[in-house]
């Protein structure tokens, strides 16, 4: 075989290095990926919206003008600062207890962001193992498994959610707790679906041939293939959780005070949606962005990492030459 | 046909020692596919291996011939203890191994092991060479980590004709021959007495199947290897094996020295088998006499009573309908599963 | 060019200068440069290869069915005078697919709709090209899987695909290729998925069809055996070009050039002794960065400096024969390459 240049070699290890799911790994071949990142402009801004939320989550404290829960009762209801009677003391105005609209949008990024990563771990988690066992070991421990994922998708979220929530009280810890109860069967079955298709490959029955026990063939030889679609479903099910989680902090079932929520903030603000807008539009418009941001990621990340996606993707827009 | 007998592999047939490495007796192998009958009270199965029985000798190749449906694949794989058995015996190096599982199974894969049909799907694309190779010396505990054995590697490497610095790249990397040659390394990690090789040049081009077929012979002259291959057709396993056995729906129909199969095939299965290659000749091939076999095989779950063959046989009499015919001796070691020959 | 009288064609399908190029991120691959033959009414050409050689990639192009990330970026490819390609040619092109050009493909299984029972999938091409009414179509259906040897076919045509055996699929697949009389019947690697003793059956089935029929065929495969048994003349492909081309009848004995004749010695052969297993050291070229000059002077045991500088030209050899190779015809001597070679 005739020398490949620098450049394939380098292209052809960013390609192993992919396939390898080693974490470290991968992300360093994905900064080769960025010149395509940039010309996807729906990706880069799924990318720069998460960035920008993981940030303003982690640097709450410093960004913030005004603590989100002092009160000021001279200042209520004050509009956003291009509005007459604004100012730039509150940049995005003040609510009906004069609270600063703005730095509990950057608190209830936060709230946002644990909720959101604490239900995908512990979901992901007890799903992805169900799914494991469940597909490796088949025949019953495989039917009792999915019997109880199909009994629990069943029923209804909403109802399960309001039931335990009116035993437990509502509180960040009871949110997670209830939203990753209805969370983990997706993962379970997807787990599932993984092992059953990489179960029959001839790769894994040449593992368990050569004497592998099963825990290694389930390690080094199944799992790796979970790594990209699981990552994909994690990142969904996020923006699924952050969109849950406002719901159930609208209904009162979620986030308390004085702890910030962007669903609490739209139930509280309902009451003055039309006396004072600003106080449902911006925290709606953070949900949705962030929702929208995270699928854009999802979906970037899907063909980033799959490289058949990568191959059509850059047939489809090549310049081909003429004939034809 | 020129007799030239084929000096090369003769000499084996004195190398052979007095107790088989393997002996096969009755094997039976069925497969549960679901229930017939209103009330789903019949069990249905498929019979892939019926009363199967064979030996091989150490240092010597036995070659399993058949189509679709004739059990070689499932035969290997019973041999490797990967099925169930539902009846009959295998034994190997003197020790009964019908049923063992668990850690004696694990230890039993020192000493057995298997060349995969595809090369493309037998070797994790993620995982690199050292780690395909070296996994058996890490999971036997030969090595405690992967580093260690990449010594060994490189010689297994070398072994079967790949560069050293294969080592540290991936199977996508590789064509399909390498790749074959990579599976054949790790087949040998640990050093076994016996191989089962399925098929292990379906799925290349013409020109690098020889390559291949002539490494694992030559592996055989070297390091003293036994062979159970595994082909769909005779033109393949003619060079390395020493014996044939053809199989058809789930039975062993002949079985004899190699070039007896060859030159004095018995039984009208194997003879049709044989003219059913096609030969590069266009003057030869168009007017050569051809038995085309007409009808299917059978299906296996209900398969044809007496002889499994009669429905496709040229020469089919009465008594082929209702008798299965044994497998005896026609000639001096040379045995075939039919009542007119 | 519609409006125009079409003057009168020589030959039925002409395939001239094709070249096809696979746009992938590690760069162009060639699958297809520059090939040209012709196929006249009744003839048979079979198309030799191995992987990577472009044979099926041509048969595809003749077809239309070039898909991204494939083009087709050079050279014509004209029925009955009238050029396939373009928007033109799509539209002629459409309209005998499956009517005077047929194809069957490799894989039974796949290019049969489970969902349909057989006599129905039949009578849709009778209907479809042939304008025939439901009755008509029946009664045709009936006469074509008799045609293809299959028993009982008032009985079958109500069966469903799965109900069938591989050979079978087949035999259906070939009876929905001649179902509209078509000219030309491209067969790609018909036999390759069947078991061998159904692959006799099948291309005696073809050998038969096509002289009963008269129906030109070009085959593709990689099998010599299969191509002889079929075929009047021969082109084999190596590295998306033709290399070697004439009636099979002189080829095969006579092969010349080194990649023929170390395919020949590849391919094993029962009516012989043979010693050893020959093959071809080394490995098909990578189609991308392809070697300089001849494609397959890595690999052949009779490449001089000649070979490594300059792509040699199909050239004729009296006969019919063309031989693309400075050395055409020269005997290799001794070339046995060992099993533990490095390569390949």
């Amino acid at each position: 075989m005739s020398l490949p240049s620098p450049h394939e070699v380098e292209e052809a290890q960013r390609e192993e290095v992919l396939t390898s799911g080693r974490p470290y790994e991968v992300l360093r071949a994905l900064r080769g990926s960025l010149r395509e990142l940039v010309r996807d402009k729906a990706g880069l801004f799924g990318v720069l919206v998460v960035l920008a939320l993981v940030f303003v989550a982690i640097f709450a404290p410093w960004l913030a003008p005004h603590d989100p829960s002092r009160q000021s009762l001279s200042d209520r209801l004050v509009p956003p600062f291009w509005e007459s009677g604004g100012s730039f003391t509150h940049v995005l105005g003040t609510d009906n207890l004069g609270r600063d609209v703005l730095s509990r949008i950057i608190y209830g990024a936060r709230v946002s962001l644990l909720v959101g990563l604490s239900v995908v771990l512990l979901a992901g988690v007890v799903g992805t193992t169900l799914g494991l066992i469940s597909g490796y070991r088949g025949g019953r421990v495989d039917a009792w498994i999915m019997g109880a994922v199909d009994t629990q998708v069943a029923f209804p979220g909403l109802l399960l959610a309001l039931v335990i929530l009116s035993v437990v009280s509502p509180s960040a810890t009871s949110i997670i707790i209830v939203l990753a109860l209805n969370g983990w069967m997706v993962y379970a079955r997807m787990a599932r679906g993984v092992v059953l298709s990489v179960k029959e490959m001839p790769y894994v029955e040449a593992a368990e041939i050569v004497g592998c026990r099963p825990r290694r063939v389930v390690a080094r030889h199944i799992l790796p293939n979970l790594a990209s679609p699981l990552l994909t479903l994690a990142i969904l099910e996020f923006a699924r959780i952050v969109l849950a989680e406002a719901a159930l902090s609208f209904l009162g079932l979620g986030i308390q005070p004085p702890q910030v929520s962007w669903g609490l903030m739209v139930a509280e603000g309902r009451a003055y949606i039309f006396r004072a807008w600003w106080l449902v539009t911006f925290p709606g418009a953070a949900i949705a962005i962030t929702v929208l941001g995270i699928n854009l990621l999802a979906s970037w990340l899907r063909v980033a990492a799959d490289p058949q996606e990568r191959e059509k993707r850059f047939a489809a827009t090549a310049r081909t030459g003429s004939v034809a | 046909m020129p007799s030239l007998k084929l000096s090369e592999r003769s000499p084996e047939r004195d190398r052979r020692g007095a107790e088989p490495l393997l002996i096969v007796r009755g094997l039976t192998v069925r497969f549960p596919v679901g229930r017939a009958g209103f009330w789903g009270n019949r069990r249905l199965f498929v019979h892939a291996v019926d009363d199967v029985s064979f030996e091989i000798f150490r240092g010597e190749t036995l070659g399993l011939v058949g189509e679709t449906g004739s059990g070689k694949t499932t035969t290997g794989r019973a041999i490797l203890r990967r099925v169930p058995i539902a009846a009959g015996t295998i034994t190997f190096k003197g020790n009964d191994i019908t049923h063992v599982d668990g850690d004696n199974l694990r230890h039993l894969r020192r000493d057995m092991q298997l060349v995969f049909q595809d090369p493309y799907a037998s070797l994790n694309p993620r995982m690199k060479v050292l780690d395909l190779v070296g996994e058996p010396l890490v999971v036997h505990g030969v090595v405690r980590r992967i580093r260690e054995a990449r010594d060994r590697v490189r010689e297994l490497l070398e072994l079967v004709g790949l560069p050293a610095d294969a080592v540290d790249r991936y199977p996508h990397a590789f064509s399909g021959g390498q790749r074959q040659r990579i599976g054949i390394a790790r087949a040998l990690a640990l050093e076994p007495d016996f191989i089962v090789c399925d098929e292990p040049v379906s799925a290349l081009d013409v020109s690098i199947r020889a390559q291949v077929v002539n490494l694992l012979q030559n592996l055989q002259d070297r390091l003293g290897l036994t062979y159970l291959f595994i082909a769909h057709d005779l033109s393949v396993v003619r060079h390395i094996s020493h014996r044939i056995a053809v199989m058809y729906a789930g039975k062993v129909v002949e079985i004899a020295d190699r070039d007896e199969i060859y030159e004095n095939p018995k039984h009208p299965y194997t003879q049709a088998l044989l003219s059913a290659v096609p030969i590069p000749d266009p003057a030869l091939q168009r007017t050569r006499r051809r038995q085309i076999l007409r009808g299917e095989i059978p299906n296996p779950v209900d398969p044809p009573p007496g002889c499994r063959f009669h429905t496709r046989c040229p020469i089919a009499e009465d008594r082929c309908r209702t008798d299965p015919p044994p497998l005896e001796p026609k000639r001096p070691e040379h045995l075939a599963a039919c009542w007119l020959t | 060019m519609s409006g125009e009288v079409t003057p009168a064609w020589k030959h039925l399908l002409e395939v001239e200068h094709l070249e096809v190029r696979f746009f992938t991120r590690r760069g162009e691959a060639q699958a297809v440069r520059d090939v040209s033959f012709t196929i006249d009414r009744g003839e048979t050409l079979g198309l030799v290869g191995e992987s990577g050689s472009g044979k099926s990639v041509t048969s595809l192009a003749v077809l239309g069915l070039i898909q991204l990330p494939g083009k087709i970026t050079g050279g014509d490819v004209r029925w009955k005078g009238r050029s396939l390609l373009g928007q033109g040619g799509e539209r002629y092109a459409r309209s005998i697919r499956g009517k005077e050009l047929a194809v069957v493909f490799q894989d039974p299984m796949t290019s049969l709709n489970p969902l349909f029972p057989i006599g129905t999938q039949i009578g849709e091409v009778l209907r479809y090209h042939m304008g025939m009414s439901k009755s008509q179509a029946r009664t045709r259906t009936l006469e074509l899987l008799d045609l293809v040897g299959i028993s009982n076919p008032a009985q079958r045509i109500h069966q469903y695909p799965h109900e069938f055996s591989g050979g079978m699929r087949q035999r259906m697949l070939i009876a929905m290729a001649l179902a509209c009389e078509p000219e030309l019947l491209i067969a790609d690697e018909p036999t390759t998925a069947l078991d061998v003793t159904i692959q006799a059956q099948i291309l005696e089935l073809l050998a038969e069809l096509q002289e009963r029929l008269e129906v030109a065929v070009l085959l593709i495969s990689h099998d010599l055996g299969v191509v002889a048994q079929v075929c009047h003349r021969i082109a084999v492909m190596y590295a998306g070009k033709i290399v070697e081309s004439g009636p099979a009848e002189e080829v095969f004995p006579r092969p010349g050039h080194p990649y023929t004749m170390g395919l020949m010695r590849s391919t094993p052969r029962l009516d012989l002794i043979q010693a050893r297993l020959v093959g071809i050291d080394g490995a098909p070229p990578d189609l991308v960065r392809p070697p300089a000059g001849c494609p397959f002077h890595p690999r052949c045991p009779l490449a001089v400096e000649e070979c490594l500088e300059e792509m040699p030209p199909l050239e004729a050899h009296g006969g019919g024969r063309e031989v693309a190779c400075w050395r055409a015809f020269t005997e290799a001597v001794g070339a046995e390459p060992g099993a533990g070679s490095t390569r390949g």
